[in-house]
């Protein structure tokens, strides 16, 4: 074995070199005292979170936009233009006519159901996609692991800014499902209570990021195709989003199935403060699931991000 | 369980202490014990070494003292704190390099040393402060606004000291910190460690290679097999177990038995050990002179050719050769 040659630290801090011990003394008599508290520590992850988003908020949110913008154009903008796609509507129609008098548009079903859609893909994005690379093979998520919070504060903080983040596609999404269609073909919106529109897309932002949080704390990395074919498009397809449930009475069987699905309670509490006209659930069921599923999401999910995070 | 507070009262003196402590991972083929019950002192201000080659449970015992790892049996205290009771407690006391670059990806350089000191309760203001002087003395500065996936290896290496010391930490962990940067680098971060150490820090650090054991570190603990095989400064570990200078020879072919005996080297003055297993012949020994050409004589008066030969000086590999009777495996 060689004795190693030990050089004498350099006295001047260059760049790639060593700093000079001057400095470095300097730095350790001068460390700030920290003083660190839950919420203090809470709200500096969810500012980095903000900084993250305002980064990429260009990119997140043209890819977030591209599918209900052009869902929209194509069904009440193409399809009425053309002829005969109209028609696509009509079987949802025909269930919702006994509630409205004068027929309604695809595009009214569309508005809730796209907005709830966009809500799902948010939540997936904002938290399962980078959870899923904070776990995998470099573990960055030990950098904010050893912040001097419990780990479940950790889980909660990113349950609330991907929260956040499904709120404002909803709502960058709201004026583009309302406004993009052909002359005469314009949705039936009408907000009666907008407090309650607010609680709705709230809980429904909530119950996204807190599935967002289980799927990113159970899935595979490997895996990660799987998450479009086996929970985004089956959640979507069968979601309520381009059908009222109330129309599905004619398939009784699917109608009782896609209960299970969250992708409905989002859908239908949408329809039910935006397009009341249409048919929809009822608004105890819709708070009921939006809400206990939050519930059972955040606490599955925090639990399975402890055990990943302490291993 | 007076035992406890006994325990606690002997934690409270150190930065470091453990006791049995122990960690099995389950897994589908059986319990896998990484950490077999270590014991460890660290004193305040000392810069400890734990010393092992790859896969010795270095890294499971550091997760353990930062509380990202849940011990399975026996007691950790960092700065006298509980690992387990007051995992937050120990978080706001202690600074951690981890071994990967756990960075955060989507900040610059700067944002990683600004938002750390947030998390740790700095006001926007100090936080900035404080990156700013942490960006200079560690040679950053020019690379405040690049993303932090853009550092070369030894910068991105000095950025995760860097935000280890956002506050004073009591205790410095550093897993593995010179893994795979360039000699030169190397030597730069042990620089700064001696320096920090100089001011009174107290580190710990693991590492697989000896060297830097050697060059850093004023006490060690020998780990291997999730054991602690042997503790003391360097001095000591080469005095008691490693004092003697280790031979091998390997051979073509097999080492007939009594080899060494033949040629008088059991007998030999210095000599206090002799092995023999398969087509080599390893002699520990305090008068190593002569005692190559010996064995390469006894080795031809048998028919055999020499294949290779080393001498060890004693060093912190003639410990471990000694301790385990295995090579050092880096």
């Amino acid at each position: 074995m060689t004795t190693t040659t030990r050089r004498a630290p350099i006295e001047v801090a260059e760049p790639g070199g060593a700093p000079s011990s001057a400095a470095i003394a300097e730095l350790i008599s001068t460390a700030p005292v920290p003083r660190p508290t839950l919420m203090r520590t809470f709200n500096a992850m969810m500012a980095r979170e903000f900084r993250v988003l305002r980064r990429n908020a260009v990119a997140t949110f043209t890819r977030a936009v591209m599918q209900p913008l052009l869902f929209v154009f194509v069904f009440a903008y193409v399809f009425p233009k053309i002829g005969g796609g109209f028609n696509l509507g009509g079987g949802a129609t025909a269930a919702g006519a006994s509630a409205v008098k004068g027929g309604i548009n695809f595009a009214t079903i569309l508005v809730p159901g796209l907005m709830a859609s966009m809500l799902l893909m948010q939540g997936i994005m904002a938290v399962t996609f980078p959870l899923v690379m904070e776990f995998s093979w470099q573990r960055t998520i030990e950098d904010r692991a050893l912040a001097p919070v419990p780990i479940r504060v950790l889980a909660i903080q990113k349950i609330v800014a991907g929260a956040v983040q499904s709120f404002i596609g909803a709502v960058i999404v709201f004026p583009i499902v309302l406004f993009v269609h052909a002359a005469g073909q314009a949705p039936h919106v009408h907000v009666t209570n907008w407090a309650l529109f607010i609680v709705i897309l709230a809980f429904a932002s909530l119950l996204t990021s807190s599935l967002g949080l289980l799927l990113g704390t159970i899935m595979d990395p490997r895996k990660m195709q799987m998450l479009f074919a086996v929970v985004l498009l089956p959640a979507t397809m069968l979601g309520c989003v381009y059908y009222p449930w109330s129309a599905l009475h004619h398939i009784r069987w699917l109608q009782i199935l896609v209960l299970i699905n969250p992708m409905v309670y989002m859908s239908e509490g949408l329809r039910a403060v935006l397009t009341p006209v249409l048919g929809h659930m009822p608004m105890w069921g819709v708070l009921l699931a939006l809400i206990g599923g939050t519930a059972v999401f955040s606490y599955l999910g925090t639990r399975t991000f402890t055990n990943r995070v302490l291993n | 369980m007076t035992g406890n507070g006994n325990s606690e009262t002997a934690a409270s003196g150190y930065a470091i202490r453990t006791e049995d402590l122990r960690k099995t991972y389950k897994s589908s083929r059986g319990d896998v014990p990484a950490v077999r019950g270590i014991d460890l002192s660290v004193e305040s201000g000392q810069f400890f070494g734990l010393l092992g080659p790859n896969g010795a449970g270095k890294s499971t015992t550091i997760g353990m003292l930062t509380t990202l790892i849940l011990p399975t049996g026996g007691r950790a205290w960092v700065s006298g704190l509980d690992v387990v009771a007051d995992p937050v407690g120990v978080k706001r006391r202690i600074g951690v390099v981890t071994q990967n670059n756990t960075l955060d990806m989507q900040l610059t350089v700067a944002e990683n040393l600004e938002f750390r000191s947030r998390f740790f309760g700095l006001s926007l203001r100090e936080a900035s402060r404080r990156a700013e002087q942490l960006l200079e003395v560690f040679g950053l500065a020019d690379r405040r606004k690049a993303m932090s996936t853009d550092l070369s290896g030894g910068q991105a290496r000095r950025l995760l000291i860097a935000r280890a010391l956002v506050h004073r930490p009591d205790v410095l962990f550093l897993d593995e910190p010179t893994a795979g940067l360039d000699p030169q680098t190397r030597v730069n971060l042990w620089d700064i460690l001696q320096v920090l150490h100089g001011e009174g820090q107290t580190i710990l650090l693991t590492t697989h290679y000896m060297e830097e054991a050697e060059a850093l570190c004023e006490q060690i603990s020998v780990i291997d097999h999730g054991e602690v095989l042997a503790s003391g400064t360097v001095n000591e570990l080469k005095d008691g177990a490693g004092a003697e200078t280790v031979i091998t020879v390997r051979y073509e072919d097999r080492v007939p038995e009594g080899l060494a005996a033949q040629a008088g080297l059991t007998d030999r003055p210095g000599v206090s050990k002799v092995e023999s297993d398969g087509d080599f012949v390893r002699v520990f020994t305090r008068e190593p002179e002569g005692v190559l050409g010996e064995l390469v004589t006894a080795g031809s008066a048998a028919g055999l050719t020499v294949r290779d030969a080393t001498q060890l000086k004693p060093s912190l590999e003639t410990v471990f050769l000694t301790l385990t009777g295995r090579e050092y495996r880096e």
